[in-house]
């Protein structure tokens, strides 16, 4: 099986990513055998370029361009459209980032052909090419497979796989291959304008050992105090669910998640969070993960060391309660 | 402005999911459907600009009869009528075919702009924006967080990760799939209510359509995953389970003073 792997970077730097990705399609070579590119997209990409062929791969392509050098759905699709027609791959493998979803799959449809996004993992057994992704926000998975002629275009998600496991090679470096992109500024439809932040961030939510965090299951923005509450007695931060957020009843600061800051302390408390994909991967890492939901088959429940199910607004009182005792 | 939004109906957030026979796809007997919620984001975006800039708001929805109900409520809400793409067994196509369909189902109607959700929270696929757009030939942006419409011309601020933003121009027409939280949608009134029974829904047969039955992928089984971590769950009365999850959490994991 023939692999490339499309890398991401902004400004000259990674999306980290990217490597778990190039670790992904070392594996599925390992096991299926083949070869293995990687393409650099962007302008003033000689270090990265440079730095991808250190790794195990058979080439990198280089694709350079005054057009390409702030991502634009069209420009990247129509570059990497032309990497895939004539290098021809049979598996396309991306990282799931935001930018990602924004070209992908325009650029497989662009050659008639589908994408499977967002996964998780993948097997390969007796030949065949499984992949693994969630559905229903994480209450199952589905086992997917392509049909049809390659190439096959292919996502995986941000932790599905461990860059620290991407291999380096032993001596030199893989060729680095110049491919010429023959792009005009009416291609390109879209005009990327400048990136910000919103207001400086008040918490560094990063920093807090232990947070308490609120989903759905909060019910109301008057509850918000009790889990304020509980954050006291415990001494840690509040945080949130991306619903909370959008709904106001806590700032866009608070929230964790893909869309929000991605924590690992010591404690991660969830109330009434059911664990969809999008808030687990920002959470995953923390030491210790208790949850509290009244449903038994949530998915907080796969990450969680401790569990209860039931009623918060009964427990979270009696852990109040609990946490004030002199101990 | 001629706006298309689309909305899907999905399994309610609670109902209870058990896999179907055959294994790719849940039972759907006995289980609430809703809107998905980050297509109710679109909508309320898709009625916002119809306030702003006039026009009409036509909400399209592929799926079985139940899909109506979705549609009713987008009617209710505002939008001033509908499509229905009808297909008993729409959940087993894939991304592209959906996307396909929906295409064909609307090209005659040259909206300026076709509005998304994110993604649905039942099959998360998360493509027919950006798919739509390559298929109707349209400059497309997605995870937008604000819509500025001006001369023909939109600028659009896109979400980026770790709470990095972006803003974009697009010419229209476009598509947009629009973030979560972009709005507060808005709950249908008695009026609306009403008045959406007199409001139109064309059907069309997505079989009807001419999409090639050429699938690019398939569902082979969904199942609960299989835990990779050891949850010890507490049990018993509240205050019994406060005790034991401090003691727990003081003198076993030693993650609280």
């Amino acid at each position: 099986m023939k692999i490339l792997v499309i890398t991401e970077q902004r400004d000259g730097k990674w999306n980290k990513v990217s490597f778990e990705t190039l670790a992904a399609a070392q594996q599925i070579v390992r096991e299926a055998g083949g070869g293995l590119s990687a393409a650099v997209v962007g302008k003033q990409i000689d270090a990265l370029a440079a730095e991808l062929s250190g790794y195990q791969l058979d080439e990198v392509h280089f694709i350079q361009h005054d057009l390409l050098e702030k991502y634009t759905p069209d420009g990247y699709t129509i570059a990497l459209r032309r990497l895939i027609e004539q290098t021809k791959p049979d598996l396309v493998l991306l990282p799931h980032t935001y930018q990602v979803r924004d070209f992908a799959p325009k650029l497989a449809a662009s050659l008639q052909k589908g994408m499977i996004g967002d996964c998780i993992g993948h097997r390969y057994e007796g030949g065949k090419l499984t992949f693994v992704r969630q559905m229903f926000q994480g209450r199952t998975n589905a086992d997917v497979v392509f049909l049809g002629d390659a190439p096959w275009v292919a996502s995986f998600q941000a932790g599905a796989y461990r860059a620290d496991l991407a291999a380096k090679r032993t001596s030199g470096n893989a060729p680095v291959s110049p491919f010429a992109v023959d792009l005009q500024p009416s291609q390109i439809r879209t005009k990327p304008l400048e990136l910000f932040r919103e207001a400086k961030q008040a918490v560094d939510l990063t920093q807090a050992p232990i947070l308490v965090s609120v989903g759905r299951g909060i019910k109301a923005p008057e509850n918000i105090a009790l889990a304020e509450k509980l954050a006291k007695a415990i001494g840690g931060e509040l945080c949130a669910s991306r619903p909370i957020c959008d709904e106001g009843w806590l700032p866009m600061d608070r929230q964790i998640g893909s869309s929000g800051q991605t924590v690992a302390p010591k404690l991660y408390l969830a109330l009434g969070i059911s664990g969809a994909i999008q808030h687990v991967v920002g959470m995953k890492g923390s030491r210790t993960i208790a949850a509290i939901n009244k449903d038994q088959n949530a998915p907080i429940f796969e990450v969680a060391d401790f569990g209860v199910v039931g009623d918060l607004f009964e427990i979270v009182p009696a852990l109040i309660e609990e946490l004030e005792k002199p101990h | 402005m001629k706006i298309g939004v689309c909305v899907k109906q999905v399994p309610a957030k609670d109902a209870p999911l058990t896999v179907a026979d055959g294994g790719a796809w849940i039972r759907e007997a006995d289980i609430g459907f809703e809107m998905n919620e980050p297509d109710a984001y679109a909508l309320e975006e898709a009625l916002r600009l119809k306030e702003k800039h006039n026009g009409e708001v036509v909400a399209i929805s592929m799926g079985p009869e139940r899909a109506k109900q979705a549609i009713k409520e987008a009617l209710a809400k505002g939008a001033d009528r509908a499509i229905h793409i009808a297909d008993a067994e729409f959940f087993k196509l894939d991304p592209l075919s959906s996307a396909r369909s929906i295409a064909a189902a609307i090209k005659n109607e040259n909206f300026d702009l076709i509005l998304t959700g994110l993604q649905s929270d039942d099959q998360g696929f998360g493509q027919t924006g950006v798919l739509l757009a390559e298929l109707l030939d349209r400059p497309h942006a997605t995870i937008i967080m604000q819509i500025d419409v001006a001369e023909g011309r939109m600028k659009l601020k896109r979400e980026l990760e770790a709470g990095w933003f972006q803003w974009v121009e697009l010419p229209l027409p476009a598509v947009l799939s629009i973030q979560s939280g972009i709005n507060k949608p808005r709950y249908a009134t008695l009026k609306g209510i009403m008045a959406a029974k007199k409001k139109e829904i064309a059907t069309v047969e997505r079989a009807s359509l001419g999409v090639p039955d050429a699938p690019t992928q398939r569902v082979e089984r969904i199942y609960v995953p299989q835990k990779t971590k050891k949850t010890e769950f507490i049990t018993g009365q509240p205050k019994e389970i406060a005790a034991k999850l401090v003691e727990k959490l003081r003198h076993e994991a030693r993650v609280i003073s």
